[in-house]
C-alpha cells in the first residue's frame, strides 16, 4: 500500500510521518507519534475516548482520516500542562476524584476544554451538553460536571 | 460529611481521623495528563495482530476447517486452531479443585455458543488478519439448541456441554447448592399468610469502555511478557501456565491498570492465545476485542431466576423462607458454579429466619458463558428479598422499614448455613437511613441494638 505524507503541529510541535492511505488520526497518534493519551474505547465513534482538539474544534480521532490533518493543529490531553503544572481542567478533574479507571479522563478534558474556550461561564446543563458524546462507566459524571465548574470559576478568577 | 461516633463506641479507641478527610488518588495525576499507561498504550516493532473466527451458530458440530485460503492472504503470519493449543481444555476455578474442565481455548469438534472461539489469525496488520479470518472455511452441521433455563433442566433437553454429561453443574451436594435449616413446611404450616413470588433477570454487560484484551511481547530471555488489563493476575498467569503447559517461570504478566473492570475481566480468554501466537511465530502480539466483541462475546453477569415462598406472621416475623435459585451459565462454567453457591449461603438475607430450605442451580444453555461482575450470585437475590420484604410488609399491612427491623440479624443469631452473626450493623444503618431519609419509624426500633435481642 503507497504511503502517504502527513504534517500537522501537535501540542505545538512540528511532526511528520508516512502513513498507509486510510490511517486513522488516532492510529497515528498513538502508534507513529506515540502519544497514547488519545484512548482507542470503541473504534467507531460513540464512546469519545478518542477525542482530540482540531484546529480549536472537538474531533473523534477514530473517525478522522489523519491524511485530511495536513497543516492542522492539533491538541491532546498530553499536551496540556505546561512547564509541569496542571491546567486548571486537570488540577480540577484531580481535585473533584472525577477520575476513576481513568480511560475516558483525556476525551473528557479535551471536551470540556472546548466548552470553556468556547464558553467561559457555562451553565450546568451547557456542560452535560458539552459532555454528552464522552462515555464515563466509573464516576456517575457527576464529578466531572462538578469539575468542569470548579475549573470554570478558577479560570474566571484569574482573568480578573 | 459527619461522623456518628455513638455506633458501637466501645468497639474501638476515639482514633479515627483520617476517615472524613480526602486522600489524593495515586492514579489521578497520570490519569489526567494522559500519562497512564493502559496495556495497549504498549506498541513494539514488528507487533502483529491477533483476530479470531467465531462461531455463527449457537450449537453445532464443526465437520471440518480450512485456513489454506487464510495462510496465504497477504500479511498473515500465522493461522491457530485447535491442535495448537497444548492443553486445549481447561476451566478457571480448576486452580481451586472446582473441576471438571469445561471450556475449549480454540473449538475442538464442536461449538457451544454464538460467538464461541474457533480459528485464531495472526497477522501484520488488524486489516489483514480481519480479511484472512474472513477467509476461514469452517463447515458446521447445526445441532438443536436450548437458551432456557428450565427447558435446559427438563429430560431430553439438548446436552449443551458433555463434559458435565447434563445441563446443571453437579456440586458435591448433587444437582444444586443446598441450605436446610429448622422444617420449613411446618414454618409455612403455622404462618399467617404465605407468598411465592417469581423473579428474572436478563444478562447484564460490563461495558468497560476499555475493551479486554492483551499485548504480549517475547523476550531475548525465552520468557514472554504479558501486558493485560485482567482483573485476576494470579488466575490468568496459572491458567495461562496450565493451557500452555509452560513453566510459570517463562511468564511474566504485567497489569493492574485496568480501563474499567466491573468483574467483567477476570476470565481467562485473550491472554493464553495471544501468548501462545507470539511462541509460535516469534512476533510481539496484540489481540484487543473489537467494542463488539466486548458486548457480544466476553462473559456477562448471569440471567437469573429466583423463586422465593415466605412465611410470615401478622406480628411481621418471617418464619419460614423457600429459595430455589438458577443461575444461568450459558455453555461454560467460569465463574458460574461459585456465584450459584454464593446465592446459596445469601437467600435468607440479612434477615434472621428460624426454618429456610434453598436450593441453587447452575445451569447450562447455548448461551454467551457468563461470569462475575460486582456482587455476582447475591446482586440479583438482593433485588429479588428487597422487593419480596416489600410485598410482604404490605401483605400483613405493616411499615416496610419497621417490618425489616422485626427480621434484621443480630450478633449471636445464627444463619442458616450454620454461620454465627458477628458484627452486625443492619439496625444502625436503617436507624440511621431512617433520620436520613425522613422515614420515621416507632421509637422502639431506634432503640434497638445489633448486640443483643430484646434490647
Amino acid at each position: 500500500m503507497a504511503k502517504v505524507p502527513v504534517q500537522f503541529t501537535l501540542n505545538g510541535a512540528e511532526k511528520a510521518e508516512f502513513i498507509d492511505s486510510g490511517t486513522t488520526l488516532l492510529h497515528a497518534l498513538r502508534d507513529k507519534i506515540g502519544d497514547t493519551s488519545p484512548k482507542g474505547g470503541c473504534h467507531q465513534g460513540t464512546c469519545g475516548a478518542c477525542s482530540v482538539i482540531i484546529d480549536g474544534e472537538l474531533r473523534l480521532s477514530c473517525l478522522t482520516l489523519a491524511e485530511t490533518c495536513n497543516g492542522a493543529t492539533i491538541t491532546t490531553t498530553s499536551g496540556l500542562s505546561e512547564g509541569g503544572v496542571l491546567h486548571p481542567l486537570q488540577r480540577a478533574f484531580l481535585d473533584a476524584f472525577a477520575t476513576q479507571c481513568g480511560f475516558c479522563t483525556p476525551g473528557m478534558i479535551m471536551a470540556a476544554k472546548v466548552l470553556l474556550d468556547h464558553t467561559p461561564n457555562p451553565s450546568r446543563e451547557d456542560v452535560v451538553e458539552a459532555l454528552s458524546g464522552n462515555i464515563c462507566r466509573c464516576t456517575g459524571y457527576e464529578p466531572i460536571i462538578q469539575a468542569v465548574l470548579t475549573a470554570a470559576r478558577s479560570n474566571s478568577q484569574h482573568a480578573a | 460529611m459527619e461522623l456518628r461516633k455513638s455506633y458501637f463506641a466501645d468497639q474501638r479507641k476515639d482514633d479515627l481521623h483520617e476517615i472524613g478527610q480526602p486522600r489524593p488518588r495515586s492514579d489521578s495525576p497520570g490519569h489526567v495528563t494522559g500519562k497512564t499507561a493502559y496495556f495497549a498504550d504498549r506498541n513494539f516493532p514488528g507487533m502483529v495482530h491477533l483476530k479470531m473466527v467465531r462461531s455463527p451458530h449457537h450449537h453445532a458440530r464443526i465437520r471440518s476447517i480450512d485456513i489454506s485460503e487464510a495462510e496465504k492472504h497477504p500479511g498473515v503470519v500465522k493461522v491457530l486452531t485447535a491442535k495448537d493449543v497444548p492443553h486445549n481444555v481447561y476451566t478457571i476455578l480448576i486452580l481451586i479443585q472446582i473441576g471438571p474442565e469445561d471450556e475449549t481455548v480454540l473449538a475442538d469438534g464442536k461449538v457451544r455458543w454464538k460467538g464461541e472461539a474457533v480459528v485464531a489469525v495472526l497477522a501484520e496488520t488488524e486489516r489483514a488478519a480481519q480479511e484472512a479470518a474472513a477467509k476461514v472455511k469452517v463447515d458446521y452441521e447445526v445441532l438443536p439448541a436450548v437458551f432456557d433455563m428450565e427447558e435446559a433442566l427438563k429430560p431430553g433437553a439438548p446436552i449443551v456441554n458433555e463434559y458435565h454429561g447434563q445441563n446443571y453443574y453437579l456440586y458435591d451436594s448433587g444437582e444444586c447448592r443446598k441450605v436446610r435449616f429448622g422444617d420449613v413446611e411446618a414454618g409455612f404450616a403455622g404462618a399467617d399468610h404465605v407468598l411465592e413470588q417469581t423473579y428474572q433477570s436478563s444478562p447484564i454487560e460490563h461495558a468497560p469502555t476499555e475493551t479486554t484484551g492483551c499485548v504480549v511481547a517475547p523476550e531475548g530471555n525465552d520468557r514472554f511478557t504479558c501486558y493485560t488489563n485482567t482483573q485476576a493476575m494470579f488466575f490468568t498467569l496459572d491458567n495461562t501456565s496450565i493451557i500452555l503447559q509452560m513453566p510459570g517461570n517463562k511468564l511474566h504478566f504485567v497489569g493492574g491498570t485496568v480501563g474499567g473492570g466491573f468483574g467483567g475481566k477476570v476470565d481467562v480468554i485473550v491472554e493464553p492465545i495471544a501468548i501462545l501466537g507470539a511462541k509460535l511465530t516469534g512476533h510481539p502480539v496484540s489481540f484487543i476485542y473489537s467494542r463488539e466483541e466486548e458486548m457480544q462475546i466476553s462473559s456477562p453477569r448471569a440471567a437469573e431466576k429466583v423463586v422465593i415462598k415466605d412465611g410470615v406472621m401478622k406480628d411481621g416475623r418471617i418464619v419460614a423462607r423457600k429459595v430455589t435459585g438458577y443461575t444461568d451459565a450459558g455453555a461454560y462454567s467460569r465463574h458460574s458454579p461459585y456465584g450459584a453457591q454464593k446465592g446459596a449461603g445469601h437467600y435468607p438475607g440479612p434477615y434472621t429466619i428460624p426454618n429456610v430450605w434453598i436450593d441453587t442451580y447452575c445451569v447450562y444453555t447455548n448461551r454467551t458463558p457468563s461470569s462475575a461482575m460486582r456482587g455476582f450470585g447475591v446482586t440479583i437475590g438482593d433485588f429479588a428479598l428487597e422487593v419480596q420484604m416489600d410485598k410482604l410488609a404490605r401483605l400483613i399491612g405493616m411499615d416496610p422499614l419497621e417490618f425489616r427491623f422485626i427480621n434484621a440479624y443480630r450478633d449471636g443469631d445464627m444463619k442458616a448455613h450454620r454461620q454465627p452473626t458477628e458484627g452486625a450493623a443492619l439496625i444502625e444503618c436503617m436507624q440511621e437511613a431512617s433520620r436520613a431519609a425522613n422515614w420515621p419509624v416507632a421509637e422502639k426500633y431506634l432503640a434497638m441494638s445489633s448486640y443483643a435481642k430484646g434490647a
